[in-house]
């Protein structure tokens, strides 16, 4: 007899799919997430893994609760393991963990349940995560036929022999996990209900491509890099129904190039890429800086320096967004902290840049990218849509002194006037200028919208205790552990801030970070990037920077334990 | 006057005697052929160096970029809008040295812009530092003991990677390079006109009489013949002038665009799909 895996009373069961690249994991993820939310229980998903094709040891974790779940969390509930190396998970397994795998594994005082994957799948290694993907469903209570229809939906185009071996490995793992429900060694009480199962279940990738689709994106040119590629694959597979170009540039430099000559003529250009990506399209963010062409920037980042590390998160990009682009370049830079500001924040790049003639960066990373999340759809998802471009007429000066600084925009091919765009310092009609007093008009033209965009910046949600001493800033995609970490540590110590514009930022802020009696500031990085932009921008430097660099996004856990000492008092 | 002369004054940059002169008006009698109709679709693309200052000097639409990014912004103008007359035109240094990786990518994708080089075999806005295309052995004060590299060969380049309009010109003659660039105006693809033309303030070899004893005018070549071409291409004594290679009738690259299959109309007339948006939302419900 097993000992008994009581988890009743847990609000969520953390499960880790873990195994060699090339088993399927990923498949696994996305096969059982949709079936759970089906089932009407609420899912977060995120893998961790590493930069190979095969072999390695990956893993991605479920978590699964009644309550809507949004952040990753180090501990494991139950731990299925398809191959028998837990070296990269030791940190995570405690003496509450459930094991079931190989028996080799209950050492040192692991505990599980034997199961063989091998026996579940017939002896075939292509199976393993279909097998396991049974075992999770029945520990969950979900009916079989959700999983046998999802299978067959999955394999339709497949051969009957495939469908069938992958049927007959799903209901063998489902019966073993049934058989441990009922002998009692697992007990799991997680209650369905309806709202899940009318919800999404989107990833950051597919949500930073959706919003792209949301703002009129018609064009993407990119040169594949992790994590960035995804959206790049995403938008190339929507241009058979929507009205887009999807080109894969030479390299970086002609990637944001393509974007720029796209807006230019008319169209909605956006690059999807990494740091290393982005720091070769400098130049061309300075082109469209002078030139005052619109240009979107997706930086999913990884941490660096250099090729750093492909396949892990990191917040470490945020000072080259700022600085990047030689001369002064107006900019806004987005940081979503979930799928759902990454569709809304995306859509809006679009028209920002279309109405403001700028680069707009959307800063996420490989963590907010890879997580899938359960939400609500998208109702009215071109609410937001605008055109800025105007028909020019003879005369046209596309470089026209204004009140704001920003003239109207027109379009070779659009009008009778000329559209004369120059990278060189020029005057209204975009001849090249050398003249001193043209200079300074230019600059200030140029630069005078950032207090305009500075002004309507977006302001940080606000949580937890506005009166409490304690001020937590966070950005980007720190944002629902935060969140769960503020509901664990007692939210009545904690004003806690999260930035999803990271710059410009709203000068209506200086307020809410004078007050704090303790400045925190939560980020992925080493030096504290945003902590330090906050202290050049407002003169209120952090008491505490919590950093991360290992390449993990931080837990709710850490989070948690951090919070908690902000009880005492200042 | 022609409608793609500035109307205002300008201040043309070039020295007296620069080879660029005679390019500029073999252009606009490129641009008068296809008629005042089509000047408010008629775009050049350029970079940096004196050659990519030419669309200030005619009265033009114009995207005058980053060195050497000339043609990844010319081909994306082009896939964004087909209906566009999109020129790239630029130095050796910015198309073949700095742009060196864009100018092979562009010509496989076969778009239908019209590439000129002005090929003058240095560095003149820099003040005369070696280019792509000087000669081995040329001295210069970057290169003392003169250039080690071998001279690239954009024509053989071009050929290689199945650019369907291949063509090299002298600016001293103008006549042949006016009806050069009209003929690759007219062609569906891409299409290079590699103008050679001397430098008078730096390159002291390759001079306007240099240029003259060492090419020649092509007489009775066939132009549909591609391995003719490559030989003509090969060639080191003597530079043939006129037009290497032809090929119409190869699909260009907004032919394969999903986008253009059933509809013509440029992406900035396009609006975003609400239905069909709504359902792939949907479909991760």
């Amino acid at each position: 007899m097993n000992r008994p895996y009581d988890f009743s009373r847990n609000e969520d069961i953390s499960i880790i799919i873990s195994g060699a690249a090339g088993q399927g994991i990923k498949t696994a993820e996305s096969l059982i997430t949709a079936i759970i939310k089906r089932h009407g229980l609420y899912c977060f998903s995120c893998r961790e893994y590493m930069s190979r094709v095969r072999g390695g040891l990956n893993s991605t974790q479920v978590r699964v609760s009644a309550d809507p779940v949004a952040a990753w969390r180090d501990g494991i509930d139950i731990l299925i393991p398809l191959t028998p190396d837990l070296s990269r998970l030791d940190h995570r397994i405690s003496d509450t963990t459930l094991i079931i795998g190989d028996p080799s594994l209950f050492t040192e005082g692991r505990t599980g349940i034997a199961f063989s994957f091998d026996e579940a799948a017939g002896g075939d290694g292509r199976l393993y995560n279909t097998a396991a993907s049974g075992l999770i469903l029945a520990l969950l209570h979900i009916d079989f036929s959700l999983l046998s229809e999802s299978l067959n939906e999955r394999f339709a185009n497949k051969s009957e022999k495939i469908r069938e071996r992958n049927l007959t490995a799903a209901r063998a793992g489902y019966e073993q996990g049934g058989a441990l429900l009922r002998d009692g060694t697992v007990t799991i009480a997680l209650e369905p209900s309806p709202a899940p199962r009318s919800r999404m279940i989107v990833s950051g990738t597919e949500a930073v491509g959706l919003g792209a689709l949301a703002g009129g994106c018609s064009f993407i040119s990119s040169y594949p890099m992790s994590p960035g590629t995804g959206v790049f694959e995403f938008l190339s597979r929507q241009a058979d129904a929507f009205p887009l170009v999807s080109e894969q540039a030479e390299d970086e430099i002609a990637a944001l190039n393509m974007a720029l000559g796209a807006w230019y003529a008319g169209a909605r250009g956006m690059v999807s890429t990494s740091g290393g990506g982005f720091a070769l399209m400098g130049e061309a963010l300075s082109l469209a800086g002078v030139t005052e062409t619109p240009a979107v920037i997706h930086i999913a980042q990884r941490p660096g320096p250099a090729t750093g590390m492909a396949t892990r998160t990191e917040q470490g990009d945020l000072n080259l967004a700022l600085h990047a682009g030689h001369g002064d370049v107006a900019r806004v830079i987005f940081a979503p902290g979930n799928p759902d500001q990454a569709f809304r924040l995306t859509a809006r790049a679009f028209s920002l840049a279309d109405e403001y003639q700028i680069p707009v960066i959307i800063l996420t990373d490989q963590y907010l990218v890879d997580a899938r999340h359960t939400i609500p759809p998208w109702e009215d998802p071109l609410a937001g849509y605008a055109s800025h471009i105007v028909e020019t007429g003879d005369g046209y000066q596309r470089y026209r002194y204004t009140e704001s600084g920003i003239s109207p925009r027109g379009i070779p091919g659009f009008g009778r006037g000329l559209v004369r765009v120059d990278s060189h310092e020029h005057d209204e009609n975009g001849r090249i200028s050398e003249d001193w007093r043209t200079r300074e008009k230019m600059v200030q033209k140029r630069m005078k919208r950032l207090e305009q965009l500075a002004a309507s910046a977006i302001m940080p949600s606000s949580h937890g205790n506005p009166e409490a001493a304690t001020v937590v800033v966070s950005w980007g995609s720190t944002l629902g552990t935060a969140l769960e970490a503020l509901g664990k540590s007692g939210a009545e110590q904690i004003h806690y801030l999260h930035f999803s514009q990271v710059y410009p930022l709203n000068p209506a802020l200086r307020p809410l970070l004078q007050r704090a009696d303790r400045l925190v500031v939560a980020e992925n990085n080493h030096t504290g990037q945003f902590a330090d932009l906050l202290a050049v921008t407002f003169g209120r430097r952090a008491d505490e920077r919590l950093l991360q660099v290992n390449g993990f996004p931080f837990s709710v856990e850490y989070l948690t334990s951090r919070f908690t000492r902000y009880r005492r008092p200042v | 006057m022609s409608a793609y002369e500035p109307v205002d004054g300008i201040d043309i940059s070039w020295c007296p005697g620069c080879g660029n002169f005679p390019i500029r008006k073999s252009i606009i009698s490129m641009l008068v052929s296809l008629g005042s109709d089509a000047q408010p679709r008629v775009v050049f693309i350029t970079g940096i160096g004196q050659a990519a200052k030419m669309p200030h000097f005619l009265h033009v639409n114009f995207f005058n970029g980053l060195h050497g990014r000339a043609l990844a912004v010319a081909a994306a103008v082009k896939m964004a809008n087909p209906s566009l007359v999109v020129i790239a035109e630029g130095g050796d240094g910015d198309m073949y040295g700095e742009g060196g990786n864009h100018y092979i990518h562009t010509i496989r994708r076969n778009i239908d812009i019209t590439h000129i080089v002005h090929n003058n075999m240095i560095y003149g806005l820099t003040k005369g530092q070696a280019s792509p295309t000087s000669q081995s052995g040329m001295i210069t004060r970057v290169q003392p003991h003169g250039v080690i590299s071998r001279p690239f060969n954009p024509l053989a380049v071009a050929l290689s990677l199945g650019a369907t309009f291949v063509a090299r010109t002298f600016s001293g003659d103008m006549p042949l390079t006016e009806s050069v660039l009209k003929e690759a105006v007219n062609h569906r693809g891409y299409a290079l006109v590699d103008v050679l033309h001397p430098c008078v303030s730096f390159n002291k070899i390759n001079t306007s009489s240099w240029f003259k004893e060492h090419t020649y005018s092509l007489t009775g070549h066939d132009t549909s013949d591609r391995n003719g071409a490559w030989r003509l291409a090969m060639e080191e004594e003597r530079l043939a002038l006129g037009i290497y290679y032809r090929e119409e009738g190869v699909p260009v690259f907004s032919d394969h665009l999903a986008c253009y299959q059933s509809d013509r109309t440029p992406l900035f007339e396009r609006r975003p799909d609400e239905e069909k948006l709504k359902a792939l939302i949907r479909s991760f419900v």
